[in-house]
């Protein structure tokens, strides 16, 4: 859905889904997912249907991430840092 | 760990950026919390960034604007809690941040709302797909970090944002499907009744049918007359279908991204018990204000497009005026002197606001945006439709708060910040109510999911530390 943006020097390697992907500087963790292709990147805990980032300013919390191990996260206002892992969530966060 | 300040500024967009440097100017300590790592709100989105990077120019001069604002606010002494949320504002100016890890206190004598707005939602069938998002969305990753969307994604809806996105895309060398434009007023009519709107605000006219023009030339496809659009897919969305009047049209889509204006975000206000009023000419609450941003609420202020709609030129200006008027309530500056200050601020403004009216009758929204047909989600967190809702009312519910243990809606982790307002449309039509006689949800602290570590580590504050 989006075209993957030309490689750089100054790029930050990220993992996601444990696959390396190079990204911007000032991605997000949930820019980081829709440049790793991923179709989806959750799937809500009440239908069990497949989502993705839908508004990345904060407010649908749809982009909920398993970020460096930390379930239910916003991706879209997590910046990523060098060696981030990324992980789809799978329904709700275990406790 | 807590802290004091005369103000504590929410949100680091236009106004937010131009309160707290005007309130420092004036002498006051400042506090500005906002979500993002770079300052700039979602309109000036990593603008010191894309500079730095030469990728602000060709994003235009009104986002460039955007520089001059950050850099005065670097320079002006506030202090900036960048990717810090605020999770609960008390009604005395109190308020409880987290950066993720850690909570901390900030005492405000005022605090001043600037948060913004939010695309209004665009509940259509499938809209819950992957690959269906807000253009907004997809200009924050073209503003934030150079990416655009593919040749197989569409654009639908109605506003200037959309047309203005289409332009940014194609300009940046990218293309996009096409426009599935449904806007349902005759511009020129439109245009025939507001004329002193027309005449004051022709350079946004001006720059509109400058959109369609670039648009053209650059051989982009547009539908109008588009009456109703659908996402369809299985793991994804892969088709959109349109109708235009009786006929329905179907192409393949490796996205699509909706838009049907903004809305006033409304959670915090709401939030704090300040006044909210129906806006009927912008189809959403807003909270009461004075000539200042002042609330109802003695502490509480509000700047920006989360007082109303007014773009960006306006909500800087409007975030200067409350600063005056907030040191003024804090006797800094005497009535008199904010009166003098705030003149040639709100004169600069006029010919901004003065546009207003004709866009909002230009693209308002249809009534199915806000009351959708039965199987069309509502609320996406829980998977709640339309239909559930008329059942819902069917079976005596009264509003959202009630539609709330009827049927879960606006419970899942957004809050009903996306729902709210499909909730309160759907509820007031099947009642055969206005927006303002059913209201909106009764919004509960914390307003942002928060770990109970975050929370404990309030605990350092009783204890002193």
């Amino acid at each position: 859905m989006f075209r993957k943006p030309p490689d750089r020097p100054d790029a930050i390697e990220v993992v996601v889904e444990g696959v390396s992907l190079r990204v911007p500087p000032g991605t997000t963790a949930a820019a980081a997912a829709l440049l790793a292709g991923l179709p989806s990147t959750r799937t809500s805990p009440v239908t069990g249907e497949p989502r993705a980032p839908y508004c990345l300013m904060g407010v649908c919390f749809e982009c909920l991430l398993v970020i460096d191990g930390v379930p239910s996260r916003q991706g879209c206002l997590v910046t990523v840092r060098p060696g981030m892992t990324i992980r789809r969530q799978e329904g709700a966060r275990s406790l | 760990m807590s802290e004091s300040f005369d103000l504590v500024v929410i949100g680091g967009g236009p106004a937010g950026l131009a309160a707290a440097t005007e309130a420092r100017a004036l002498g006051l300590s400042v506090a500005l919390v906002d979500e993002q790592a770079e300052p700039g709100g979602q309109i000036y989105r990593n603008v010191e960034r894309a500079e730095a990077e030469g990728r602000a120019a060709p994003l235009g001069d009104d986002y460039r604007r955007g520089l001059g604002l950050v850099r005065a606010f670097r320079a002006s002494g506030a202090t900036h809690f960048a990717q810090h949320q605020a999770w609960q504002v008390e009604r005395d100016g109190r308020v409880f941040v987290t950066d993720g890890a850690k909570s901390r206190l900030l005492e405000g004598r005022r605090v001043l709302v600037a948060v913004g707005a939010m695309e209004r939602p665009v509940p259509i069938p499938g809209w819950t797909l992957p690959g269906v998002m807000g253009v907004g969305a997809a200009q924050i990753l073209h503003k934030s970090i150079g990416v655009l969307p593919d040749a197989g994604v569409w654009l639908a809806g109605s506003g200037p944002l959309l047309l203005h996105f289409a332009v940014e895309v194609v300009e940046a060398g990218g293309r996009i499907a096409g426009i599935l434009d449904t806007t349902r007023s005759f511009a020129p009519a439109t245009v025939l009744a507001h004329p002193v709107a027309a005449l004051r605000g022709r350079s946004y006219l001006a720059k509109g049918i400058g959109y369609l023009a670039r648009l053209r030339m650059a051989g982009v496809v547009r539908h109008s007359g588009v009456e109703a659009v659908e996402a369809h897919g299985e793991a994804r969305v892969s088709k959109v279908r349109w109708r235009t009047g009786t006929q329905w049209h179907e192409a393949p889509a490796t996205g699509l991204l909706l838009h049907e204006g903004v809305i006033p975000h409304v959670h915090m206000t709401q939030a704090l018990g300040c006044e909210h009023a129906w806006d009927e000419a912008q189809q959403c609450f807003r909270p009461r204000t004075d000539a200042f941003g002042a609330t109802s609420v003695e502490a509480i202020f509000v700047a920006g497009d989360c007082g109303g709609i007014g773009g960006a030129i306006v909500a800087e200006g409007r975030g200067r005026v409350a600063a005056l008027g907030i040191a003024a309530s804090l006797g800094r500056i005497a009535p008199a002197d904010r009166d003098a200050k705030a003149k040639p601020i709100r004169d600069g403004l006029a010919p901004h606001e003065a546009i207003r009216p004709l866009l909002d009758a230009l693209y308002r929204p249809a009534p199915e945006l806000l009351a959708p047909a039965d199987d069309v989600v509502a609320c996406r967190c829980e998977g709640v439709t339309a239909g559930r809702l008329r059942e819902a009312v069917s079976l005596g519910c009264l509003g959202p708060n009630q539609a709330k243990s009827f049927t879960r809606c606006g419970m899942g982790p957004c809050q009903g910040r996306l729902c709210g307002p499909t909730v309160t449309g759907t509820i007031a039509k099947a009642l055969g109510q206005s927006p303002a006689q059913v209201g909106s949800f009764r919004i509960r602290p914390p307003l942002k999911p928060l770990t109970l570590g975050e929370l404990a580590t309030l605990a350092d504050l009783e204890r002193g530390g």
